[in-house]
């Protein structure tokens, strides 16, 4: 075990950007009055940093060829990812008041073929690392410089298909290619150390082939140093473990299994989480 | 047929950069030729079933036209989620090549069989499936996938299959091909159960003078329901013949296509395979067939029996 393995999230107080960004997904909850708040809530600061500095895209032309491809594998999490993606442009936010809506284009699980800016339709878990390999191979092949970002969740990673990939991205040298791992700690019955241990986590990575860092994924700055660092060595996949806090945001929800998935969200719940995210 | 179509995709990748082709873990030698002269085209991805059609699909989002091959059962019941959501809800040109549909691994057992992998890989929504009777029609059909928008699950038999498609029935992916006219009954089969099927319409011609035609369902999905609807109508009987189980492939298909367009109209139909059991019998490909009243002998007796109260 690395010195980084024993990151711990801060405590610092979320910044305007990071609370405009959960009202964001307040909003999605509103509208579908469910969704997987505490899966979203670990991802904002990861998503936020990917979107404002790292990754290329054309919120005018979501598929150019030029783009950075960013797969969220965990498809749960998406009301992160429609935060950002409306934030962008990529569509308009009040899309989010239909969220998991009849007619609505943003469904509990993000679909590529409706939501401008999705890369891949996911929420069946363990997909998108393949999924990933296989444009990061097509990006060599075409000879782009374009990179490829998988955002898994730890839960996620109890999927063998996920190892499987692991040993095809290290076989292949997918330097292009960035392995990014939501962990904070809690799958949906409980803490991942009960359900399905991970630990030596960045051990396993590095033993597929991957290079590895970890960070505290709700520090912007660190986030930021990092994934700018990408790829962390010639001739390797990157793989980048983000200790994060499932729920960050909202005092009930942090570490609490309970608000894995809410549904039957009130408006007095809503109005609450707004005044938290104010 | 196996040869065949590996020959195929790489004569395709050798005028189409398009083309990659991603193997198993299959056999040595495999494709040299293509690894060779197109080393970047060519994957070797060892047993990794689901992380193998995921890397398909992401290599087709991209522009891809990836051939994928191994054994017929792992390529449809091992990853039939990331089948279902990475190629067919994606809609992706991915094309699966199965060795070994139905019962051609009778020697190595039921975790070898693939007699579930049409009705499998109908349900799929975008899914078209295909099993091709011989190597020639093999020939003439792969050069059609590569264009092809979504998905295609390709059925391979053993190999060394009887030729008896004719080259100027043509192929087209969809479109039956009437081997046969009808005479009072008709049989419908696909893949190298066509072969079986003319080989018993032989038999009760000879014997009894009993007609059958034969229409050659080569693919399964989207079935030729102009071509069934209209030979429905003009015979006492079908009889379905599949090497497969009875639970959703083809006889299923038929099944449900006259029942939901002609009701009552409908002629009767009578459905051999494989019951709804795990193979419990070793020997050849051959021999289980026997067991499953799959040759010629017996599917004519059937088609008799059929016909006595019909």
């Amino acid at each position: 075990m690395t010195h980084e393995a024993h990151i711990r999230v801060v405590g610092d107080d979320l910044d305007d950007r990071s609370l405009a960004l959960r009202r964001l997904v307040v909003r999605g909850l509103d509208g579908g009055k469910r969704g997987h708040l505490g899966s979203a809530f670990s991802l904002i600061e990861t998503l936020r940093v990917l979107y404002d500095d790292i990754l290329r895209y054309d919120p005018a032309a979501p598929r150019w060829a030029g783009r950075d491809r960013c797969i969220l594998s965990k498809g749960h999490g998406c009301l992160a990812l429609y935060a950002i993606l409306a934030d962008k442009g990529f569509f308009p936010a009040d899309e989010l008041d239909r969220f998991c809506q009849f007619d609505g284009i943003l469904g509990g699980h993000p679909e590529r073929a409706k939501v401008p800016g999705v890369e891949a339709s996911t929420g069946a878990l363990g997909h998108g690392l393949s999924i990933g390999i296989g444009q990061a191979l097509a990006m060599r092949l075409q000879k782009r410089d374009s990179r490829v970002f998988v955002i898994m969740g730890d839960g996620e990673i109890n999927e063998g298909s996920v190892w499987e990939a692991a040993l095809s991205a290290g076989k292949h040298k997918l330097s292009n290619l960035v392995a990014m791992v939501d962990y904070n700690k809690l799958q949906s019955y409980d803490r991942t150390s009960v359900v399905q241990d991970l630990e030596p986590l960045a051990d396993k990575w590095r033993a597929f082939g991957f290079a590895v860092h970890e960070v505290d994924g709700h520090d912007v700055a660190q986030l930021h140093r990092v994934l700018s660092a990408v790829p962390f060595q010639r001739d390797k996949p990157s793989a980048i473990i983000c200790h994060t806090v499932k729920g960050r945001g909202i005092a009930a929800a942090e570490g609490n299994p309970d608000w894995h998935h809410k549904s039957k969200i009130s408006d007095d719940d809503v109005a609450a989480m707004y005044a938290e995210l104010a | 047929m196996r040869k065949t179509s590996l020959d195929c995709v790489y004569e395709l990748a050798r005028r189409d950069p398009r083309v990659v082709f991603i193997g198993s873990d299959l056999g040595a030698g495999t494709l040299d030729e293509f690894k060779e002269e197109m080393p970047d085209r060519f994957f070797m991805e060892g047993v990794t079933e689901q992380n193998i059609i995921g890397m398909a699909a992401g290599l087709a989002m991209e522009g891809f036209i990836p051939y994928v091959n191994t054994i017929a059962t792992f390529i449809t019941r091992r990853c039939f989620e990331q089948v279902a959501v990475d190629l067919c809800l994606h809609n992706l040109p991915v094309r699966l090549i199965g060795n070994g549909g139905g019962l051609v691994y009778a020697p190595l057992g039921p975790t070898h069989l693939a007699v579930e992998d049409l009705s499998i890989m109908r349900a799929l929504p975008n899914m078209t499936v295909v099993a091709p009777v011989d190597k020639e029609e093999m020939a003439r059909f792969v050069p059609q996938t590569l264009d092809m928008p979504g998905p295609v699950y390709i059925r391979l038999a053993k190999g060394g299959d009887p030729v008896v498609s004719r080259e100027a029935d043509g192929f087209t992916i969809g479109k039956a091909i009437l081997m046969r006219d009808p005479g009072d009954f008709l049989l419908v089969s696909t893949g190298v159960m066509t072969n079986r099927a003319l080989a018993a319409a032989d038999a009760l011609a000879m014997a009894g003078g009993l007609q059958c035609g034969v229409l050659h369902m080569h693919t399964v999905k989207p079935l030729d329901d102009a071509a069934l609807l209209d030979l429905a109508g003009r015979v006492r009987g079908i009889i379905t013949l599949e090497e497969h189980t009875l639970v959703g492939g083809l006889g299923s298909a038929v099944n449900d296509l006259l029942g939901d367009r002609l009701g009552r109209k409908a002629p009767p139909v009578l459905r051999l395979g494989i019951p709804d059991r795990f193979p419990d019998k070793y020997g050849t490909q051959d021999d289980l067939l026997g067991y499953y009243g799959l040759q010629p002998d017996a599917i004519a007796n059937s088609v008799r029996e059929f016909a006595a109260v019909t």
